[in-house]
């Protein structure tokens, strides 16, 4: 009989108070409990984190990198919207 | 080491569009990452897959030469630090086959080539750990090839595959440092104890030296690897490396490298080895290793052992959704 697939898990870890949570990698498990699981033991065996998220991957919708140029062009061509675009007097200081 | 699989190529792809294959190279030449959904060539897929995956199996077999001492290991401490060391190497498992999966392989696949030998594992975890002074000796010396060869992996073209080397190389310090305290504690004990460590010494040098893989005049796949920044070093370089490293360090506790041929070249700084058996480390790999088969025979029944647990996970899982679902 085939085995049925262990379901992956992405798993994001907060590593001090204050912080966000952040991608550390995934692991497989049947369900988020034992998901929870896998995750403290794998990525936190060193004080690594203070709190622990696991979401299902097939939960994640991914943008294609095929795509950036269309999706991110306008951080390149819309400078105006960055503080150093505008002038300042001198005298005035920082701003 | 673990970069065994890296001498093994596969035929180049000619299907492949000339202007991504082009482009993919300029993002490598400029050091930029690949990332798991973007366009890479077949041949760096699968060259990729082989190599972590191999990786993984690794350290999932690196576990059971060490776990074998754990009931045994000669004080609380001692052993305390063995359970931790062990847990690492399958933690460092799991990294890796999580990254060889971002490719597109399942778990499911990777560890059915494991067991059907389709897939190889480091050729050093094929020997047995005799006495006490093995586990001090794989940690110093097997860990500390390791570290050789997985710093440069820490900057591979392949973004998962490099952050999780960047994890192990966090975890393997300890590993090194724990071993070479085990045979710095050998050396200074006893006559017998100082004995057990130099025989473990001499049982372990040469298997260490050939997990860096055969030499560069033999090796004449690394070039692809090279060019595509998964490699960035040579199987040579890294050895001298390790070997420079590690001399000194038997010499400091008074042990002797065995190998009688051993000398330092005073022009380049370099010690240099006699020969290596090259015809053992292609006997170890083909299967022939004095624990070829235990080593296969543990995983396998670990596999099928274990079998029901994950089904019985599964069939859990599926209960308590079905139920929510109906609440």
């Amino acid at each position: 009989m085939p085995e049925v697939k262990t379901p992956l898990w992405e798993v994001f870890i907060r590593s001090r108070n204050g912080l966000a949570h952040k991608h550390v990698g995934s692991v497989h498990a049947a369900d988020a409990t034992l998901a929870l699981q896998a995750a403290r033991d794998v990525y936190t065996r060193r004080g690594e984190g203070l709190s622990v998220w696991v979401v299902p991957s097939s939960a994640i919708t991914a943008s294609d990198p095929a795509d950036k140029d269309m999706l991110f062009e306008p951080t390149a061509s819309k400078i105006y919207r960055h503080p150093t675009f505008y002038e300042v007097p001198e005298e005035v200081g920082n701003m | 080491m673990y970069t065994q699989a890296l001498n093994t190529k596969d035929a180049p792809d000619t299907a492949e569009p000339e202007a991504h294959a082009a482009r993919f190279q300029e993002r490598i030449d400029t050091e930029e990452r690949i990332e798991a959904n973007d366009w890479m060539p077949e041949a760096y897929r699968r060259t990729l897959i082989r190599q972590i995956s191999q990786h993984a199996h690794s350290e999932i077999v690196g576990m059971l030469p060490e776990g074998n001492w754990i009931t045994r290991a000669p004080s609380l401490r001692r052993k305390a630090a063995l359970l931790a060391k062990v847990q690492d190497e399958g933690g460092h498992g799991l990294y890796l086959y999580a990254a060889a999966e971002t490719l597109g392989v399942s778990r499911e696949e990777l560890v059915d080539q494991l067991l059907a030998q389709k897939a190889r594992y480091s050729s050093i975890f094929n020997y047995p750990t005799l006495t006490w002074a093995d586990i001090g000796a794989i940690g110093w010396l097997v860990d500390g090839a390791a570290i050789m060869n997985q710093i440069p992996l820490c900057r591979c073209s392949y973004g998962p595959y490099a952050r999780a080397m960047i994890r192990i190389c966090k975890e393997e310090s300890f590993h090194q440092r724990q071993g070479y305290e085990i045979m710095v504690t050998l050396a200074r004990g006893t006559p017998e104890q100082k004995e057990m460590a130099q025989d473990a010494l001499n049982r372990w040098w040469a298997p260490c030296l050939m997990m860096f893989g055969p030499p560069d005049t033999e090796s004449q796949h690394s070039d692809t690897s090279m060019a595509w920044k998964i490699k960035r070093f040579t199987n040579d370089s890294l050895r001298q490396k390790f070997i420079d490293a590690t001399v000194p360090q038997a010499h400091h506790i008074g042990l002797a490298i065995p190998d009688p041929a051993l000398r330092l070249d005073e022009a380049s700084g370099h010690w240099l080895t006699g020969p290596i058996d090259w015809e053992e480390f292609r006997r170890v790999l083909a299967g022939g290793g004095p624990c070829n088969r235990e080593r296969l025979a543990a995983r396998r029944r670990a596999h099928e052992t274990g079998a029901w647990v994950r089904e019985a996970a599964m069939a859990h899982a599926a209960k308590q959704s079905a139920q929510k679902q109906a609440a």
